[in-house]
């Protein structure tokens, strides 16, 4: 097949996928996440499991050593069936404490502890490293096989330029969809959808291969029984300890894999998809792996004796002149190697930015205020991350050569990866781990790893020289990379993973014994281990009050986003039964902060973020012992008592509450009274004063025209203030007339601009507005909309201390609302006074009036209230900052 | 010989109508918009009557009486308190402070005169 | 808080008691699938000259198809019930 239609077919199947990801995100956007958060897509995500060593790499392994390769299947079977017992603990504990990656988990299980963040990133970097370059050159294999030269012209460029292609690539890609936005949840719809899409495609093409090769090449089923009787492989040797360490090696790595915690517990929806996948994954993994020995039986009997029976799926049927099947089975190929790439390197940039750039980022900033957008940042490292990632798989393709089987590639990686199993295992399910313990079991397993399996895997001389090879280092014997401790009969892989499994267990049990777990250690190990349990009281980590609800908010909206941010706060403000934007810093809004935060940017840092503002979260092994004594007493209580009292405090409560708004309203009646009269005498004095002045006579005309004019002006101001506090009584009593109709945002926002560029008229003040976002047809009442947007500009035309004065009004349309964001650049509205500026006659201090009786928010309040809206003052803002909220479309109220 | 009157209010047209009454019975009267200043203000000019709004901007008229009083120099000062709120609870409080008298808005120009003539003369 | 009893009920309703039966037999399906799959260790010995990749590989593939058909069932009714019935403390696995 040409060359250039190969590269066409590449290009037109990765544009699809591009589609594909980009109306997946797009539905994912509106809301509308439907069958995008099914049972199906969750499963099919999984295959990535399947990676292009199954699809191209599994018929080599079968033409080398027969029924071996099963083992990379039936180990994860095993793990899937018996999801009851880790995988659900893992998914619930991932989506409780909003895990973003299994070098969070860990580090988050032990006392978020940025030191495991960072070993298990190093481990999962390294071992991920030789499994791309493994992808990267199956694929330029399996391109340099189906473009065989042709005649046309058009000769394929040389493997490195195809690899670097590819590199690049897919590098883009990942960039693209990978790190679009930084989620509260690292969930990317886009690249799950396209990957499920992918899993269809190569079990569709090694299925299509199998069964042309069982029903068109050999004579059904029977035939092909006879042809594997008569074939090499006939014959194959179970070795037993291969067998048995192959199954538990595949078994650990479905868990351990970066990128399989990340779709099967970071990408998890719903905890059901995970009991669908229990059976559905491993049917895949069947589906995948029926025809394995069937393609490489025929493959021996058909191909030259030199051919690489890695390329047997795609050399068969291009040897039987099938070219759209072969086309097929590439592009089979292909999607297995893309979607591994793709999640990997995403799983690994996740972890990278989160425990090496942040941490780093966190301590070398000089203030303690978290200054500049630290999304942009995380997000910039992502992506820097996603190509140093390729880059390094690129790197060892080139500097290994490109020789080995592929089969032999991806157990070292297993082996790899592995090494988390015994902290991530006892840590969910023994509260005894500890960090230490963690800390050595995972540096040994990983030392013993390299030195026994991954550096020798270079080749003799390489890196380690071949006489340690020989006479181990220094002549010591016991310590030959492929005979620890002289034991020098096992096979090599099986010895290192015996090994360094071995030493890594028993230096984390060692560890955890000798140690005592910190505070925040014992907390977290109690959250993981107990994770199902819902009756346990959760510990206070952080201590009441040490931390301003602003500062937390503006960090929070510097990782969340503002609108995420204000959202969240504001339910938690209102699940304290207060409202607006501004919770108080309870121990647990605290934690519930933490973990929110945890999800965008990983558990350690997020907890050294929130130190910074709230001081060391200061609990200790006497609070978590009371908390514990105290949450055993109160299960000590019977169900009956406790009901009781229950009742008779929320009855008291109510009562307390109750006469404080009695005596509350009472106190306010006085002192609306009291500003009354204060506010109806002050130009009653000067029409009174002025008016004796006049009649006493004796004036020059001028002053007489100036005294009539200020005693006009004072009588409008009464009036004025007249008709404010009737048009305030009718709102509150409801009994107002409401003009509905549709009426155009945009137009209603110049009406108000206009009409309040009288107040202060030589003030130039700087306008930003969203002309767009403000095309919007509003069913309201649109001049009482208008004197709520006057009152907010004036305000700002007043009030703003900025030097050069500037108002920025953004519309958003969310649902059934529109809100409108009126923020100034002044110095905004001291913490204190938020809550009373809404109320009748509050200035902002007794002192600071600048004329106008204060009437003019309690107004907007009451004008908002009856359509059906709110008037919020957003703190954090940079400025005062009133957000109005108005339904869409506000209905007549019945009666 | 003219008696010096320090008028501390922060409405202007209020301020602007006790300045005219006061001027022409022959008084000197300087005005003042806020409280931040009018420490300062009255013991550099020691005027012969202060009269002071109870609810001004910067430091309210209660406190600058407070202030007043407490210092030696300005302790036997005329002063004069002017409220719009006119409840007897802001009475009280300026009558314990030291307030020499208390006059509650609107009050009749008449008045005015009387009260400030009986404090510069008496 | 209120009506978590401080001790467990000793015996449980019929629906109870079949619902913590499934969870048994979800714990129970991975070690009858390692045993099913460890057997061919005890019967192929690797120096055989018997021509065995094809029963062998039979043998794995029911044993799999097997153990696929038996996690369906269990998934699918402990997943119908899952969410009433929310883990008991007296059912932690391996925990505490």
């Amino acid at each position: 097949m040409p060359f250039n239609i190969l590269v066409l077919s590449c290009l037109a199947y990765v544009i699809f996928l591009f589609g594909v990801a980009w109306a997946a995100e797009r539905r994912a956007d509106r809301g509308r996440l439907g069958w995008l958060q099914s049972p199906l897509i969750y499963t099919l995500s999984l295959s990535i499991y399947c990676t292009a060593w199954t699809f191209y790499g599994a018929v080599g392994y079968a033409a080398r050593s027969g029924l071996e390769f099963l083992t990379i299947y039936l180990g994860p079977t095993i793990v899937f069936i018996g999801w009851w017992w880790i995988l659900r603990k893992l998914v619930r504990i991932g989506r409780q404490q909003r895990v973003t990656s299994i070098a969070d988990l860990i580090s988050s299980r032990f006392g978020k502890s940025n030191l495991l963040g960072v070993i298990v990133t190093v481990i999962a970097v390294v071992a991920a490293t030789p499994y791309i370059a493994l992808q990267l050159q199956s694929v330029t294999l399996s391109f340099s096989v189906f473009a065989s030269p042709t005649d046309d012209g058009f000769s394929p460029p040389g493997t490195e330029a195809t690899a670097v292609w590819v590199a690049g690539g897919l590098a883009l890609f990942t960039i693209l969809f990978g790190t679009r936005n930084l989620d509260a949840k690292e969930q990317h719809h886009g690249i799950v959808t396209a990957i499920a899409v992918e899993a269809v495609v190569k079990l569709i093409a090694l299925i299509a291969v199998g069964v042309f090769v069982v029903w068109f090449m050999a004579d059904g089923p029977a035939d092909m029984i006879a042809r594997i009787d008569a074939s090499e492989i006939a014959d194959w040797n179970l070795q037993p300890g291969r067998w048995a360490g192959l199954l538990f090696a595949a078994g650990a790595a479905v868990i351990c894999l970066p990128r399989m915690f990340q779709v099967m517990v970071v990408e998890n929806a719903d905890e059901r998809h995970l009991a669908t996948a229990s059976w559905a994954f491993p049917l895949y993994l069947f589906a995948m792996s029926l025809f394995i020995v069937p393609i490489a039986v025929m493959g021996l009997e058909r191909l030259p004796a030199g051919a690489n029976p890695d390329m047997f799926v795609l050399t068969l049927p291009l040897a039987e002149g099938q070219g759209a099947l072969a086309m097929l089975a590439f592009l089979g190929g292909f999607s297995s190697a893309t979607s591994m790439v793709i999640v990997e390197s995403i799983a690994l940039a996740t972890m990278v930015s989160n425990h090496i750039v942040m941490p780093v980022w966190l301590r070398l900033r000089p203030s303690r205020a978290v200054s500049g957008d630290v999304r942009r940042l995380v997000l910039l490292s992502r992506r820097i991350s996603i190509g140093v990632v390729l880059g390094l798989g690129y790197a060892y393709y080139r500097m290994s050569g490109g020789s080995t089987a592929l089969a032999a590639i991806g157990l070292i990686a297993f082996v790899g990866v592995a090494q988390f199993l015994p902290a991530m295992v006892f840590g969910i399910f023994w509260r005894g781990a500890t960090r230490i313990g963690a800390a050595l079991g995972m540096t040994v397993g990983f030392v013993v790893w390299a030195y026994t399996l991954f550096l020798p895997s270079f080749g003799a001389d390489a890196v380690i020289p071949a006489m340690v090879f020989i006479d181990g280092p220094w002549g010591i014997g016991w310590l030959r990379p492929r005979a620890l401790f002289g034991v020098s009969t096992m096979d090599p892989l099986l010895h290192a993973l015996f090994w360094s499994m071995f030493l890594n267990t028993a230096a984390f049990l060692t560890g955890s014994l000798l140690t005592f777990p910190g505070p925040v250690e014992r907390m977290q190990g109690a959250a993981f281990v107990r994770v199902f349990d819902t009756t346990t009281g959760s510990p206070r980590g952080w201590q009441r009050g040490l931390a301003e609800p602003e500062d937390l908010l503006v960090m929070s909206q510097r990782i969340m986003g503002d609108e995420d941010a204000l959202v969240f706060f504001e339910a938690e403000a209102k699940g304290q039964g207060k409202a607006g934007y501004l919770p108080d810093p309870t121990p647990e809004f605290m934690a519930r902060l933490e973990r929110r935060l945890a999800g965008s940017v990983g558990a350690a840092t997020a907890h050294a973020m929130m130190s910074q503002l709230a001081g060391r979260a200061t609990v200790t092994v006497e609070d978590l012992m009371a908390v514990a004594s105290e949450s055993a007493q109160i299960m000590e209580y019977s169900a009956r008592l406790e009901s009781q009292q229950e009742e008779v405090t929320r009855t008291a409560r109510a009562l307390r509450e109750a006469n404080e708004k009695l005596m509350q309203l009472s106190i306010q009646k006085d002192a609306f009274l009291s500003q009354i009269s204060h506010e109806l005498r002050t130009p009653m004095t000067s029409i009174r004063a002025f008016s004796e002045i006049l009649t006493e006579g004796d004036l020059p005309p001028e002053l007489v025209a100036n005294y009539g004019r200020i005693i006009h002006d004072e009588a409008k101001r009464l009036t004025r203030l007249l008709d404010d506090l009737l048009d305030l009584s009718v709102l509150e009593n409801g009994t107002v007339q409401l003009n509905l109709g549709l009426s155009n945002l945009s137009q209603m926002i110049d009406r108000a601009l206009a009409s309040a560029s009288h107040t202060k008229p030589e003030r130039s003040f700087i306008i930003h507005r969203d002309l767009p976002m403000e095309n919007i047809f509003i069913r309201t009442d649109a001049d009482r909309l208008v004197q709520v947007f006057i009152n907010l500009i004036s305000n700002a035309r007043k009030y703003c201390d900025a030097a050069s004065p500037e108002l920025r009004i953004s519309v958003r349309q969310k649902g059934g609302r529109v809100t409108v964001d009126f923020v100034d650049n002044g110095s905004g509205i001291a913490k204190d006074s938020q809550a009373l500026i809404f109320e009748k006659f509050a200035r902002l201090t007794d002192q600071t009036r600048a004329g106008g009786a204060g009437l003019g928010l309690a107004i907007c309040r009451e004008v908002m209230a009856n359509l059906g809206g709110t008037i919020t003052y957003l703190p954090g803002q940079g400025g005062a900052a009133f957000r109005v909220a108005v339904p869409l479309r506000l209905e007549r109220k019945a009666g | 010989m003219t008696a010096r009157v320090l008028l501390i209010e922060d409405e202007p047209n209020i301020s602007e109508a006790i300045r005219f009454i006061l001027s022409r019975d022959g008084c000197d009267v300087t005005a003042l918009a806020d409280g931040t200043g009018a420490l300062d203000a009255v013991r550099a000019a020691m005027p012969d009557l202060v009269i002071l709004d109870l609810m001004l901007p910067g430091l309210s008229g209660l406190e600058i009486l407070i202030q007043l009083r407490a210092d030696p120099t300005t302790q036997s000062l005329p002063v004069m308190m002017l409220t719009a709120k006119g409840q007897g609870r802001d009475r009280e409080a300026a009558e314990r402070a030291g307030a020499s008298h208390f006059m509650t808005k609107p009050f009749s120009n008449d008045d005015m005169r009387a009260a400030v003539r009986a404090l510069t003369q008496g | 808080m209120a009506q978590a009893p401080h001790t467990p009920p000793l015996f449980l309703r019929p629906a109870s008691y079949r619902q913590r039966r499934r969870r048994d037999a979800a714990r129970l399906l991975p070690v009858i699938g390692v045993f099913l799959m460890l057997l061919p260790v005890l019967w192929a010995p690797q120096d055989t000259f018997h021509r065995d990749t094809a029963p062998d590989g039979i043998y794995l593939f029911v044993v799999w198809a097997v153990l696929i058909g038996l996690a369906m069932l269990i998934s699918r009714s402990l997943n119908a019930t899952d969410e009433d019935d929310p883990d008991a403390p007296g059912d932690q696995g391996l925990g505490q």
